[in-house]
């Protein structure tokens, strides 16, 4: 195997697991944006640009930030208590 | 060693189906099934990758049409996967906020009942 | 189920079925290995419709009904989330005052990669036929970099450059020239999506027939799916407010520094 596959597939195993037992909500949609930028890296090493490309727009910018929203929506109402 | 990363891809699914299992927390549930969804994409693309292959990518002049590439099939099905785990993601996150405005609650060992 | 029974269920399963994904893995061919059909399938076909990426030959040519479901679960999932997150009969649509400016090398690097950031996205949908992107992925380049003038301003400025309402029409317009697109292909005399204009020369702009014109109605609706999605997440997490809050809205005020 070549040493780039098998470390980027190792980052990526450490990434989930990383962003899997991660205990805060906050921290973990930083996780995942930094596992997202991980799996766009592990795609480059296979050939596959399109993939990477579609799954760094997604994974790394549209998903974290929308569960950073819905964070930030279930503790606003709380601080008017 | 061959089968690392269909070992990885295995791996991912099954950590991600424990984040659900142990979350606490309705966000914390969904990050962990996106994270079980990225499993899919790696077993996918391992499925389809041959040793010293290139991007499944030509132009006329530098890169001839060759069979030499990887599968451009799987790719085509993970970016379709990508998407569609995208949007119910941000699905699962809307109804969220509504379980957490009515009930005030986001814990799911609290959300057990169903209300008519 | 208690939570402890829950994961002592899990933990029982996720042995079992691991115990058989090992046993499953180890049956299946080497990974890297060179017997792969569907390629030896799919490039030859792509190559002889004109189109340099296979990977979006297969998107918008070879499969194009699977990108089409794709694209209706996409406008179908965003219109769950208008509806799941519209305002509901007790909350409100509150203004709050600016309370901080970005850091001025914040709104410089926006300001600065805003238009950098749309000609790259316009670049990557227009050539999907020809190097890595296409629609989906220009689309949401676009989507975010609008997004930029949030980051690099204030919540005001991105409602103003980015009214919602001409955004939820260019999405339904997106999709439905998708369809329209295919339906011509009917019309034409060859199936649904069929490529049914002329193919042009390998390598070049004017290529892979109906493949760029699928690909900018693609970004075009991904693009203002991604605006109008992330606008409904904003609205929840910035604009409304519950009813009850009402009476507390002295104190938070001055309480948000992250208010923009």
């Amino acid at each position: 195997m070549t040493p780039f596959i098998v470390v980027a597939l190792t980052l990526v195993l450490l990434g989930g697991t990383a962003t899997v037992l991660t205990g805060q909500p906050e921290r973990q949609a930083v996780m995942l944006s930094v596992y997202g930028g991980l799996l766009g890296v592990l795609f480059m090493t296979l050939s596959a640009p399109d993939v990477a490309l579609s799954q760094i727009g997604v994974g790394t910018a549209i998903v974290p930030l929308v569960v950073m929203l819905t964070i930030r929506r279930m503790q606003s109402p709380r601080r008017g208590r | 060693m061959s089968h690392y990363a269909y070992f990885v891809a295995g791996w991912l699914i099954v950590i991600g189906a424990l984040g659900i299992v142990r979350s606490r927390n309705l966000v914390q549930a969904i990050v962990c099934l996106a994270v079980a969804q990225s499993g899919t994409y790696v077993l996918l693309l391992s499925v389809g990758y041959q040793w010293g292959a290139a991007p499944p990518l030509f132009s006329e002049p530098a890169t001839k049409p060759t069979l030499h590439v990887v599968d451009p099939l799987v790719q085509a099905m993970t970016l379709t996967d990508i998407v569609v785990s995208a949007t119910v993601t941000s699905m699962l996150l809307a109804i969220a906020i509504q379980i957490h405005k009515r009930t005030g609650s986001i814990d799911p060992d609290e959300l057990d009942a169903l209300r008519g | 189920m208690t939570r402890t029974v829950r994961l002592v269920v899990f933990g029982a399963g996720a042995a079992v079925v691991g115990i058989l994904g090992v046993l499953a893995i180890l049956v299946l061919p080497a990974f890297g290995g060179p017997a792969h059909a569907y390629r030896d399938a799919a490039v030859p076909a792509a190559v002889a419709h004109g189109t340099s990426n296979a990977v979006s030959s297969i998107n918008f040519d070879l499969r194009g009904l699977d990108t089409f479901g794709e694209e209706t679960i996409f406008l179908t999932s965003v219109v769950v989330i208008a509806v799941v997150l519209r305002s509901a009969s007790d909350e409100t649509e509150q203004r709050k005052k600016s309370a901080g400016r970005p850091l001025d090398s914040t709104v410089f690097g926006g300001l600065l990669f805003f238009p950098i950031i749309l000609i790259v996205g316009l670049d990557v949908v227009t050539h999907g036929h020809l190097t890595p992107g296409g629609g989906f992925q220009g689309g949401v380049i676009l989507g975010t970099g609008i997004h930029l003038l949030y980051v690099a301003g204030t919540y005001r400025l991105l409602e103003r450059v980015r009214p919602v309402r001409p955004f939820e029409w260019s999405e339904a317009i997106g999709a439905g020239a998708f369809a329209c697109l295919g339906i011509s292909g009917l019309l034409l005399g060859a199936s649904f999506l069929a490529n049914v204009i002329p193919v042009g020369s390998f390598g070049t702009l004017f290529s892979a027939g109906t493949v760029p014109l699928l690909n900018g109605v693609v970004g075009v609706e991904v693009a203002s799916g991604v605006v109008v999605l992330l606008s409904k997440f904003f609205e929840q997490a910035i604009t409304v407010r519950p009813a009850h809050r009402r009476a507390a809205k002295t104190d938070d005020k001055s309480s948000s520094p992250r208010e923009r």
